[in-house]
């Protein structure tokens, strides 16, 4: 059996046995073990991938080639680490007296819920499926946003519900289009909405439709990705839900709505022969860049300030795929892992700080390095890393954009590096009292799990300084199944 | 212009559509919460018609399925709960102000053109009749936004989020003859899970904020005082 299923069907298992026994003590640490499991099932896909190249399944209703293999392997290493992370953050939370059993239950079940739609998203080859999956991640995760009850948190939920409920409704009506426009061509029927098939008839669909079906699909599932200016939900819904939820929405949900735009890209360039749908990307991705990083100077919610950090690098991310060169498509893979690695680590420490300060206001957290060290040098290297700065991955993919762009739109480099300083200074001047400074008083260490935040900073920096072969090779044969050709 | 001839099927697509799209104006002027459920059935209604008559005029009995799925989903599953939900927190008889309400037709009926201009360039790829059709489905998804801009009741918003998803469902069995099984099982679940969900928050806004009234849900906010 192929390891496909295994991906799919533990989460689902998981997410059934969860709902009935998720308030259990050893709950947290099954949910672990779940991922885990589907983590080593992934692995096996990748090798199975790397060996005998793209696979099909199930009357093509499921294909995994090299672009989307390396999104489940992360997908599934983020999930497994922030499972670690969320054993003992929602155990101390119940103790707290902030979660009851069912919400345990709830949280556990919908946990693995998640998992499974982004699996799916990332697996299937219908794109009618992605969209089903697609809005199935935001029924999973819209009662976990409003898992405290308190007033904020409901209104968060119910803006993050109606915003991306109404934004991915488009990209419905896009993927109708699609479909549409397959049923003109001869011999499509029944196949009019495989990825594949309609990727390899990608010349004959009609160029008018394609584009309107473009701007729909990239309106939609955009809406997800968070950008400008259709971000409104994000912060919200990363700063009222609980940590590890904002760690997986922003590691997982975004890049994989991001692969959802890339994937109709591909379609609507292979139809269209010209940059239409690049430009709306580049567009899209530099105003979100740019209105992110000034919005990161007003912020006094430790959470809503990394939300903001994430519609910023999603934006360079979809920039950078506008752009669509070889080069620059490589660095937004890159880019896209480093990112999801970088910010799950960095609201896996800011979980702990607002556990040890019971606060997320970040003018009340202070002296975090003196109170417990471990968790204020978290949180001091995921800044710095995810600020760009040299030896760090994010570094390197985001020097690789600027390079790439210099070479195309050399115009559009100061702009970039203005938002990237801007993002800079605004991270860093709040960063700074938080960390430094005296311990307040009654300040005291929690129990801390942060394996996490170390393997995942650990594997940023050795992107940074030199990216392994396999990876490099991988990142390569997605470039040319994305942008035709490679770029080393 | 002459009328070019239509076949019978083409005309009843045509004159479904154009009620489809009276039912969203209706909508927009309807102030009483249990009459805005009653016309959101009726929309449902309509939608199933036009799905039974394509699975019967085309052939495609496949088509028969989506019908029935629809009927149990929006013309009775859904509105059915919608109106236990209004009755328990007590609301049926409230009635919600409009604002604007001329410049709010205006708009709408200005939407409706807009859509008709999106629609244009698919000129010669296909019948008049499909042309129309997804012109309309358009207008309804535009309409059902303006809606839920336009008013303050989470129960409105509601009702016009599942108008949006009718009117795309409207696009697929309009033009595309349905969406292929599997994807139309997954979009009713879908609809069914975020039906329920919305009932779940009924109760959290009304416990959080004691109203159901949107303009007070405003804790959140870029700019803190």
């Amino acid at each position: 059996m192929s390891a496909v299923y295994w991906i799919l069907g533990i989460p689902f298992a998981g997410m059934l046995y969860q709902a009935w026994r998720g308030d259990a003590p050893q709950a947290g640490r099954l949910n672990t073990r779940l991922c885990g499991l589907v983590f080593l099932a992934s692995l096996v896909l990748a090798a199975t991938v790397l060996r005998q190249g793209t696979i099909e399944l199930a009357d093509l209703q499921f294909r995994v080639d090299a672009f989307n293999v390396y999104l489940i392997v992360l997908t599934a290493f983020v999930g497994t680490t922030t499972a670690m992370f969320s054993a003992p953050y929602m155990a101390n939370e119940r103790e707290h007296g902030r979660v009851n059993a069912a919400r345990m239950r709830l949280y556990h079940a919908m946990y693995q819920g998640f998992m499974l739609t982004m699996y799916l998203v990332l697996t299937t080859n219908n794109l009618g499926l992605m969209w089903v999956a697609m809005e199935g991640a935001t029924l999973a995760t819209v009662l976990l946003v409003s898992l405290y009850r308190s007033p904020e948190s409901i209104e968060a939920a119910w803006k993050y519900f109606i915003l991306c409920g109404v934004g991915i409704a488009q990209a419905l009506f896009g993927t109708v289009l699609l479909y549409f426009a397959a049923g003109q061509v001869e011999g499509m029927g029944e196949y009019g909405l495989q990825w594949s098939v309609l990727h390899a008839h990608a010349a004959e669909l009609n160029p008018t439709v394609m584009s309107i079906a473009f701007v729909f699909l990239l309106v939609g599932y955009g809406t997800k990705i968070g950008l400008v200016p259709l971000h409104n939900w994000l912060p919200d819904a990363h700063s009222e839900g609980p940590t590890p939820m904002s760690a997986i929405l922003s590691g997982l949900l975004l890049n994989d709505a991001l692969y959802a735009v890339v994937r109709s890209k591909m379609l609507v360039d292979g139809s269209l022969q010209s940059q239409l749908a690049g430009h709306l990307m580049m567009g899209f991705g530099l105003l979100s860049f740019l209105v992110a990083a000034l919005f990161l100077h007003r912020q006094r919610d430790i959470k809503r300030l990394f939300s903001y950090s994430s519609i910023e690098h999603m934006g360079i991310m979809t920039f950078a795929f506008g752009l669509g060169g070889p080069l620059a498509t490589f660095a937004a893979l890159m880019h896209m892992t480093v990112h999801s690695l970088t910010k799950s680590a960095i609201f896996v420490t800011v979980g702990h700080a607002a556990q040890i300060t019971r606060t997320q206001r970040i003018e009340h957290i202070r002296g975090l390095l003196r109170t417990q060290p471990m968790v204020g040098w978290g949180l001091v290297l995921g800044v710095v890393a995810i600020a760009g700065m040299p030896p760090f991955g994010v570094f390197t993919s985001e020097f690789l954009v600027l390079t790439a762009t210099m070479q195309e739109f050399p115009w559009l480099t100061p702009l970039l590096l203005l938002g990237i300083a801007i993002a800079f200074a605004g991270l860093f001047r709040h960063l700074h009292p938080m960390a430094y400074g005296p311990r307040p008083a009654g300040q005291a260490p929690v129990q801390a799990n942060l394996w996490p935040v170390m393997a995942h900073l650990g594997i940023v920096l050795w992107l940074g300084l030199a990216i392994p072969g396999v990876l490099a090779d991988w990142f390569s044969q997605a470039t040319r199944l994305i942008a035709g050709s490679a770029p080393l | 212009m002459p009328v070019p001839a239509y076949s019978v099927y083409e005309q009843a697509i045509l004159f479904i559509a154009a009620l489809v799209v009276f039912t969203s104006f209706l909508m927009l002027g309807q102030k009483r919460l249990s009459g805005m459920i009653h016309l959101f059935a009726a929309q449902g209604a309509l939608l199933a018609a036009t799905t039974a008559l394509a699975a019967y005029a085309l052939p495609y009995p496949h088509l028969y399925v989506s019908a029935l799925i629809i009927v149990t989903l929006k013309v009775i599953l859904i509105p059915a709960m919608l109106h236990r939900l209004i009755v328990r927190l007590d609301m049926h008889r409230d009635a919600e102000p409009l604002y604007l309400y001329g410049y709010v037709m205006m708009a709408a009926a200005a939407l409706v053109m807009f859509s008709y201009y999106v629609v244009e360039p698919i000129e010669h790829l296909s019948t008049l009749a499909t042309r129309n059709a997804m012109a309309v489905s358009l207008a309804v998804v535009l309409l059902g936004m303006l809606l839920m801009i336009t008013r303050r009741q989470v129960v409105t918003h509601v009702i016009g989020f599942m108008a949006i998803e009718n009117g795309l469902f409207f696009a697929a069995v309009a033009s595309t003859q349905g969406m292929p099984m599997v994807v139309e099982l997954g979009i009713a679940f879908d609809v069914l899970v975020a039906a329920v969900i919305f009932g779940v928050f009924f109760f959290h806004i009304r416990s959080s904020i004691d109203s159901l009234d949107v303009d007070r849900l405003n804790r959140l906010s870029e700019v803190e005082p």
